[in-house]
């Protein structure tokens, strides 16, 4: 980490509002403050000949690298930044840098030594903010699974004059048989009791 | 066999990924032994860095694309080989409603005849320049693609000069529809299925197509590391094999629909069927109700369209130096002529009675219909190739040619 301020300017590019404040919190820590976040890439050229970033940091999920690309080959108002690649010494971080979903290009003739905390600080977000958004989605499916179970064995429960403990292991024992997964087998449970009921049940 | 039977594919969802998408789905792949993986990915950048970094060993790419890659004039460019064509034609030239209008009155008429489109269109840039408006603003999607070269070579035949009349912007595929509906742009130069959807939406007009502008011309070829190629030539074979049964199946006319069902599901394009459809059928929309056919627009399989024509890579080449992108001297001609490999495709499909072509190159736009040529294993029939212009590209007189278009 640095301890005074840098004065790199950095501009980064994120359609995803929530990583591109994840990833500022941590640069700024990181004592960059000489940074510019974007979330559009509307108007985008005329924000890098005022920003003249040293370095811009952008996620590959974004379908406009390829536009940005041409636009540095062919910019002569701007500083020309490269791809951060250009110093293919630093395999493992290129690879990195690819498998946390980032990119990163940088003005030619700036030290690599200068740009690697930037990009290992943007890998490490990005990887921590893939890591809570899977977390997020794992817990939320969690939480939507068990209220299928409940309903189905409540289904099971008023149609076959089951106990809750007798529903439960049928549904187990069903899904066991058909190797399939206890929440699919409730599912399909719910859906078919809609389809039996009469049509003064249907909710 | 050694290496390993898994080839991790990146693709962009275009109607042409089809032959790398049918591999898959119909099981050609696996037959052939192949354990195949198709991504998609969302800029050629990102299919670039992935080929790169090892994350793909092959690739859905632009045509040109492995050449700027090997002359070095792309960010994280490795050595990337050509061994198989995935196509020929599939683009369009589309312009909004409003430059659409301006054109008809200066005698555009529903078609898609080059040079009639083309010389209502240099009416209309003339037209605005002397009113003193801002030049027109056309879109491609990469400056290093097929689009960008054919839509200049258009422009250029048609007395348009792309550098000073006209400007020149990158968007990606599927943004084109949305930046002509909102005047970002006036008109674009895509692959399917974005000029047919302008069209059916009634936000644009088709003007021309690739396939006249150029006819027999490679769009999307099959882009392979060579670092992983040369480890793995059994597998890259095999993959050749499988993919050629791929594009003789999306060439058939009675698996149309089939195929554009596949496309159109969410893992591949993720867009209307009957989007997919129109291309297929080598017609397509002149308004959200009326189509018009154009021969070969799109050519998965017929006419070698999957060789790799050392002549194809040559004349990129040509227009990449053309449009001031590299310097020519025999090392860079050399490079890119390197980069597509007739020999691989060869030997790997020559034992198993494909008709091949058995020269490595051609004069673009000698054969002015379609040829039945000599060709080892099976009958073969080439063409009609070469511009609208009546030019004529001997990869022989490489020099000559990039003399005579320098302006």
């Amino acid at each position: 980490m640095q301890a005074g301020p840098n004065p790199l300017s950095i501009l980064l590019i994120d359609e995803n509002r929530l990583r591109a404040s994840v990833i500022e919190a941590g640069l700024r820590e990181g004592g960059y403050a000489n940074l510019t976040i974007v979330h559009d890439v509307v108007g985008i050229a005329r924000r890098i000949e005022e920003v003249q970033p040293d370095v811009i940091v952008i996620d590959l999920g974004n379908p406009n690298r390829d536009m940005l690309e041409n636009m540095f080959q062919l910019s002569r108002a701007v500083k020309r930044p490269i791809a951060m690649f250009v110093d293919r010494s630093d395999s493992a971080s290129i690879a990195a840098a690819v498998d946390a979903g980032v990119s990163a290009y940088v003005v030619d003739g700036l030290k690599q030594e200068r740009v690697k905390p930037i990009l290992d600080m943007a890998i490490s977000r990005f990887n921590a903010f893939s890591r809570m958004a899977r977390e997020l989605e794992e817990a939320r499916s969690e939480l939507e699974n068990r209220k299928l179970i409940d309903r189905a064995k409540g289904i099971l429960m008023s149609t076959r004059g089951l106990s809750e403990q007798q529903a439960y292991a049928l549904l187990r024992k069903t899904a066991m048989n058909q190797n399939r997964k206890l929440s699919e087998i409730a599912e399909s449970l719910i859906t078919a009791a809609g389809l039996l009921a009469p049509p003064d049940e249907e909710s | 066999m050694s290496g390993t039977n898994q080839i991790t594919a990146g693709f962009m969802p275009l109607l042409d990924s089809a032959v790398l998408v049918i591999a898959k789905e119909m099981g050609f792949a696996e037959a052939e032994g192949i354990d195949l993986t198709l991504v998609r990915e969302t800029s050629w950048a990102n299919i670039r860095d992935r080929l790169a970094v090892g994350h793909f060993q092959i690739a859905h790419v632009l045509a040109p694309m492995p050449i700027a890659c090997n002359l070095g004039l792309t960010p994280l460019a490795v050595p990337t080989i050509v061994p198989m064509a995935l196509g020929l034609g599939g683009n369009a030239v589309t312009v909004s409603n409003a430059l659409w209008d301006v054109m008809s009155a200066h005698g555009a008429k529903a078609g898609f005849d080059p040079a009639k489109s083309g010389g209502a269109l240099k009416e209309a840039v003339e037209e605005r320049a002397a009113k003193g408006k801002p030049p027109l603003r056309f879109a491609v999607v990469h400056p290093y693609s097929g689009h960008n070269y054919e839509l200049r070579y258009w422009l250029a035949a048609c007395g348009i000069d792309p550098s000073r009349d006209i400007e020149i912007i990158i968007v990606p595929p599927p943004l084109m529809v949305d930046a002509l509906m909102s005047g970002t742009i006036d008109g674009y130069c895509v692959g399917e299925p974005w000029n047919t959807a302008a069209a059916l939406l009634g936000k644009g007009h088709i003007v021309t197509v690739k396939s006249e502008i150029w006819r027999s011309s490679p769009e999307k070829v099959l882009g392979v590391s060579a670092h992983w190629a040369d480890g793995n030539s059994d597998q890259l074979f095999a993959l050749l094999r499988a993919l050629c049964k791929s594009a003789e199946w999306c060439g058939k006319a009675a698996n149309r629909e089939q195929l554009a069902g596949i496309l159109a599901a969410k893992a591949y394009v993720a867009q209307p069927t009957a989007w997919m459809l129109p291309a297929l059928r080598d017609e397509l929309p002149t308004g959200p109700d009326s189509a018009r056919a154009v021969a070969n627009f799109f050519t998965p399989f017929a006419n070698a369209a999957t060789f790799p024509w050392k002549s194809h890579a040559l004349w990129f080449y040509s227009q990449m130096v053309r449009w001031g992108q590299v310097q020519h001297n025999a090392e860079n001609a050399r490079i890119a002529r390197e980069t597509y490999r007739p020999d691989i495709y060869r030997a790997a499909l020559k034992p198993f009675g494909i008709a091949l072509p058995v020269a490595n190159a051609k004069v673009e736009g000698a054969l002015t219909a379609a040829t039945p040529v000599g060709s080892a294993g099976a009958s073969l029939v080439l063409g009609p190739d070469g511009f609208f212009d009546g030019g004529l590209f001997d990869p022989d007189k490489l020099d000559a040619y990039i003399d005579s278009q320098k302006s």
